[in-house]
């Protein structure tokens, strides 16, 4: 319990490093927002007067203090570009990539843990041979080429969905996943290869270890033993990329959500660094590092739960 | 040379998987011997234009033609002449700091090591991809800002595997030895220390590598990166989406050559690493 | 205990598979019209919109979609005539400068209300007084006043008479009684305005109050669909997630299907390679026109769009048949080594290095860059192409002048020659190639101000030919225009300007 709250503890300290850091680049380099809201063609009197109205005459300590203060509460700022409310905004662009990361991740799992201990029980067989190699071939195809794949062949052969078809899901929830799965194919695809043969790896090194072949000495059948004993353990080095595999997830793929025109973070971060529209991109950056943070977070909480002899290190 | 031949078989022959080793070996020679042609000798000038445009596969044009009439091979060549450069580019830039960050902190440990760590724990959660891209946001587009995006975007996680690897070794007895005997700090670094990491680094650094190829190609497929009328493989397959169904060659070439280059060296990886091990 | 939890995990895994592929099955994912329902049409556009006020909406994209939300008190047809609309009938003092305007009587704004004099009133001065505005609204500067004569008549009186001025009364009229355009777009028009997601989409759906039976839409909602990824269009068309786009480029024609009607017309713009005439070298008469010798708008048709597309000399486009000047574009046929002596003339004789920044939603705009870096590289002229964001593009390039040299296509915001030619007047605020020639301005206030209408248009043809002489720009050309549309529908139009008019698409059958 208590190395649970040092863990929060440091993680908020992280957090608020992160957004100092964060805060004062775009800060200093995008210049002055009253200039981009108002446009080149604006008097210096309404500068100044919406200068003052937004805090920017002050010191930027004291800016940032101001902004975390609005941060903590929720409220996130004004996009300069769309002119709404970024919290408003972000709340249409985040479930979207909710449900891709969700459906991805799913798709990853259940792609990559039959696979993952198919192939270390049958560890040599061809079948492993043929999926090994089919690994390492998947792991080197980006996303983008296997998104484009996929487009052509789902998409335009088998007419399974209309690429760039993208429903919001308010218009229609079961348009709008039956779309998310295969962008999310694309996503899974090289992870779930990562997965697999991690967990691989992970399986027939507990298989050698001293208390699998004592447990084989004692009669038990391999599933028995597979299931029982070395599954538990081998799972532990996996939680840690599949973790990290659901934090890269939250925090959008770039590509994937180019090549299927899926309006996400993603697409919103994208097109906000090209119009240098700073509120939304610190926003967007905020939440990911939030994500990545709480979900490292959770992971460690998990390690401990499952494995008690890591608590004597930490 | 006979001698260095045989030396060189029982070398990779001693790997936990030769065979795999060999195979992604022979790969990425074949892709650098593509670019090192490509330095020399190209079917056509990669921004040469022509007035066959969007021609599928022929002799004269083995990758068709893209849609300005351009010959998508020569373009290929090219385009994987940026790409590794980019890639290698990022892995000094990384890997070089990197070692730098790591060794330091690792060493000296402290409140710095503390402060630092932390916000390399965080930056290494980050996709590569969107760590550069925010890194671009703030320098700006174009081949060598990319490089030096993704080669700090890089440096995290070879600052963490260094650092870890410092402080294992920090309380080996020989080091402790030497310290007593009135080394330098900076030579116990990087004499005594180095060397012993160097295994460790060599594997991250194949794995870097491939990551850095394949983040430099998602970036440079969303448009960012080199300008046009050059483009290195990810611009290529972006811009032959338009003519995808006329000549699948424009899209297939480039993308089938980005898999080639990240095979080879997994494969290499591999061989020298053997697959019980973990990968990142 | 644990062995059955795991195998649990394994088969819930496995199940979750198994459903997410049925969820395909039953929900084919995404949008497609393919079974035939024509009461939704769905429409490409490349860029998301800049504002839903008609006064500060900027690009030519966002224009097109108001055009269907806001009626102004006249309305151009596909002739480029102006046609009554808001105003049924107007009379123009002979020497231009009070335009009156007789109301329609029964027009109603989507929210209900009627469109009054006051509203009229209200609209003109807003446009006067928005100085941050789009081109369109700051020809409104030349209004005096407007007086409301009666509930049904409205004068509009021009301080600096002008008998072209009719063509500005196109802009939307709104109701007085609306602060926030952008926020809650309200305006009279076929269609009115449902929702909007940036980077999404945006909603419209049939206005059934709307003043002109003729005229009233025939389909009843349409979603213009922002489609950022401009090299999948092709794709998108055929799988059936867009019913009609209208800016296809030539390349991706092989790419749509047989489900689809091609109509092919002209982009109604001006393309070219815009200089920033106040900045070295381009300050330069010789300068420029060194890059027009060296530059062949042929060799760029055939590049860009397989030898489609009109050349243009001077800023006028085809469309313009009044004022169109084809012989122009003659006016600097490649020729290398005239370039070459009029780059050591002006002291460049080892040629220089500038940069071109272009708006990467543009294909045909990157491809024309790319073709012109070839070209001048034969006379020792290096162009760095830079490609960037529209928003940026609109901001540092178009509103800040902060740049070398540039590739876009402008049209007209009016159907009138101003529109085309006022923004080289050297104080005009939209003049952002800093062009300055005294002849020019001279000539233009000539033109402006001449009420003989050949006097006027000869005028307004002087003032292309000092475009095309001083070199004001590299005249390229209008771009070809591919309109894709599925076969579903049918009726649609072109529009001698930005317009694309939903309302005249109308189911196939």
């Amino acid at each position: 319990m208590r190395y649970i709250l040092k863990k929060i503890a440091s993680t908020l300290i992280t957090l608020l490093v992160v957004s100092v850091v964060l805060f004062m680049s775009f800060q200093l380099i995008s210049g002055d927002p009253a200039t981009r809201m108002l446009g080149t063609s604006a008097t210096p009197e309404r500068l100044e007067a919406l200068r003052a109205e937004l805090g920017l005459d002050k010191p930027l300590i004291i800016q940032y203090l101001s902004w975390l203060q609005a941060f903590v509460r929720g409220d996130l700022g004004t996009s300069y570009v769309y002119k709404q409310s970024v919290a408003g905004l972000l709340a249409t662009k985040v479930p979207v990539t909710l449900w891709l990361a969700g459906i991805s991740f799913v798709l990853m799992c259940a792609l990559a843990l039959p696979a993952g201990v198919y192939t270390a029980k049958h560890a040599g067989s061809p079948t492993d041979r043929v999926l090994m190699v089919a690994n390492q071939v998947i792991m080197a195809i980006p996303p983008f080429f296997s998104g484009i794949l996929i487009s052509w062949l789902f998409g335009m052969v088998l007419r399974l969905f209309s690429p760039g078809g993208f429903v919001s899901y308010e218009r229609s929830f079961w348009g709008f996943v039956g779309y998310l799965v295969f962008p999310a194919i694309a996503i899974a695809l090289p992870r779930a290869a990562q997965v697999a043969k991690l967990l691989r790896g992970s399986i027939l090194e507990e298989a050698g270890k001293n208390y699998t072949r004592t447990a084989y000495s004692r009669g038990n059948t391999t599933s028995g033993v597979l299931y029982g004993h070395v599954l538990k353990n081998a799972f532990l080095p996996v939680l840690t990329f599949l973790g990290m595999s659901l934090a890269n997830m939250l925090a959008g793929s770039l590509v994937v959500e180019r090549v299927f025109g899926i309006p996400g973070i993603s697409t919103t971060l994208l097109s906000s660094i090209g119009n240098r529209d700073y509120p939304v991109v610190l926003a967007i950056v905020m939440w990911i590092a939030v994500v990545i943070i709480v979900i490292n977070l959770i992971v460690d909480i998990l390690y401990r739960v499952l494995d008690p002899r890591i608590a004597e290190e930490g | 040379m006979k001698d260095l031949v045989a030396r060189m078989r029982a070398r990779i022959k001693q790997l936990p998987h030769p065979n795999l080793f060999c195979a992604g070996a022979l790969i990425t020679a074949a892709i650098v011997l593509m670019v090192v042609v490509g330095l020399f000798y190209m079917p056509y000038g990669p921004t040469v234009m022509s007035p066959d445009r969007m021609q599928g596969i022929s002799l004269q044009h083995l990758m068709g033609t893209d849609k300005m009439g351009r010959d998508v091979l020569s373009r290929v060549m090219y385009g994987s002449r940026i790409t590794l450069l980019v890639a290698l580019g990022t892995m000094i830039i990384g890997a070089g700091t990197g070692v730098l960050v790591g060794a330091i902190t690792g060493y000296y440990g402290g409140i710095a090591d503390e402060i630092v760590m932390r916000v390399m724990d965080v930056l290494f959660a980050f996709p590569n991809v969107l760590l550069a891209l925010i890194f671009v946001s703030l320098f700006g587009s174009g081949t060598f800002k990319v490089m030096w995006a993704l080669g700090i975007s890089f440096i995290p996680s070879f600052a963490r595997v260094v650092r870890s690897e410092y402080i294992r070794c920090k309380h080996l007895d020989y080091i402790k030895n030497a310290r007593l005997q009135g080394v330098g700090n900076l030579r116990v670094i990087f004499v005594h220390i180095l060397p012993n990491v160097s295994g460790v680094l060599l594997s991250n650094l194949l794995i870097g590598f491939n990551n850095a190829v394949l983040a430099e190609a998602a970036l440079s497929f969303l448009g960012i990166g080199s300008q046009p009328p050059f483009a290195s493989l990810g611009q290529m397959i972006a811009e032959a989406q338009a003519i995808f169904f006329r000549v699948p060659s424009a899209v297939l070439g480039p993308g089938f050559v980005v898999v080639l280059i990240v095979l080879g060296f997994s494969l290499m990886g591999e061989g020298i690493r053997g697959t019980s091990e973990g990968l990142e | 205990m644990r062995n059955k939890t795991l195998r649990l995990g394994l088969l819930s895994l496995a199940l979750a598979l198994v459903t997410s592929f049925a969820l395909v099955g039953c929900g084919k994912g995404g949008s497609t019209n393919a079974g035939g329902d024509t009461s939704t049409i769905i429409v490409g556009t490349t860029q998301d919109i800049d504002s839903m006020d008609p006064a500060t909406a900027e690009s030519a994209a966002t224009r097109e979609i108001l055009f269907n939300v806001y009626d102004g008190l006249v309305k151009p047809d596909t002739e480029g005539n102006l046609q009554p609309a808001v105003a049924s009938d107007w009379t123009i003092s002979p020497d231009g400068s009070v335009y009156s305007f007789t109301l329609r009587e029964g027009v109603k704004f989507h929210d209900g209300t009627d469109v009054t004099a006051e509203d009229v009133k209200y609209s003109i001065e807003r446009y006067r007084d928005s100085k941050t505005g789009g081109s369109l609204v700051s020809a409104f500067e030349a209004v005096d006043h407007v007086d409301i004569v009666d509930d049904t008549h409205v004068d509009v009186v021009l301080s600096e008479p002008n008998t072209d001025f009719l063509a500005y009364f196109m802009i939307g009229i709104t109701p007085a009684h609306v602060d926030d355009l952008d926020a809650n777009p309200v305006g009279c028009g076929p269609y009115r305005y449902v929702s909007r997601s940036p980077l999404e989409n945006v909603v419209l759906e049939k206005f059934d109050d709307y003043w002109d039976p003729e005229g009233a839409a025939h389909i009843q909602n349409v979603i213009f669909k922002i489609t950022t990824n401009t090299d999948s269009i092709g794709m998108e068309l055929s799988g059936g997630s867009i019913d009609l786009f209208y800016r296809l480029p030539e390349t991706q024609l092989d790419q749509v299907s047989n489900d689809f009607t091609i109509y092919e017309g002209t982009m109604n713009l001006v393309q070219a390679l815009y200089l920033n005439n106040s900045v070295k070298p381009f300050d330069d008469v010789r300068v420029r026109q060194a890059l027009a010798y060296a530059i062949d708008p042929q060799q760029i048709m055939d590049y860009v769009s397989g030898g489609k597309g009109v050349p243009v000399g001077s800023s006028m486009y085809p469309a313009f048949e009044k004022y169109f000047m084809p012989e122009l574009s003659d006016t600097y046929a490649q020729n290398l080594d005239k370039a070459r002596e009029l780059l050591a003339e002006a002291g460049y004789k080892d040629g220089f290095t500038f940069t071109i920044q272009v708006s990467s939603a543009h294909p045909q705009h990157i491809e024309t860059c790319e073709v012109i870096k070839e070209q001048l590289a034969a006379i020792g002229v290096t162009a760095n192409i830079q490609e960037i964001e529209w928003n940026s593009w609109l901001s540092d390039v178009y509103t800040g002048r902060n740049f070398e040299a540039t590739v876009v296509g402008l049209d007209a915001s009016a159907l009138n020659a101003p529109s085309m030619l006022s923004r080289f007047t050297s104080t005009a605020g939209n003049n952002f190639i800093n062009f300055s020639s005294s002849a020019y301005d001279d000539t233009y206030a000539k033109a402006y101000a001449a009420t003989d209408e050949a006097e006027k248009t000869e005028l307004y043809k002087q003032c292309e030919q000092i475009l095309a002489d001083e070199c004001a720009s590299v005249y390229i050309q209008d771009l070809p225009s591919f309109v894709a549309l599925n076969k579903r529908f049918t009726g649609y139009e072109f529009y001698p300007l930005y317009a694309q008019n939903i309302a005249t698409i109308r189911p196939a059958e």
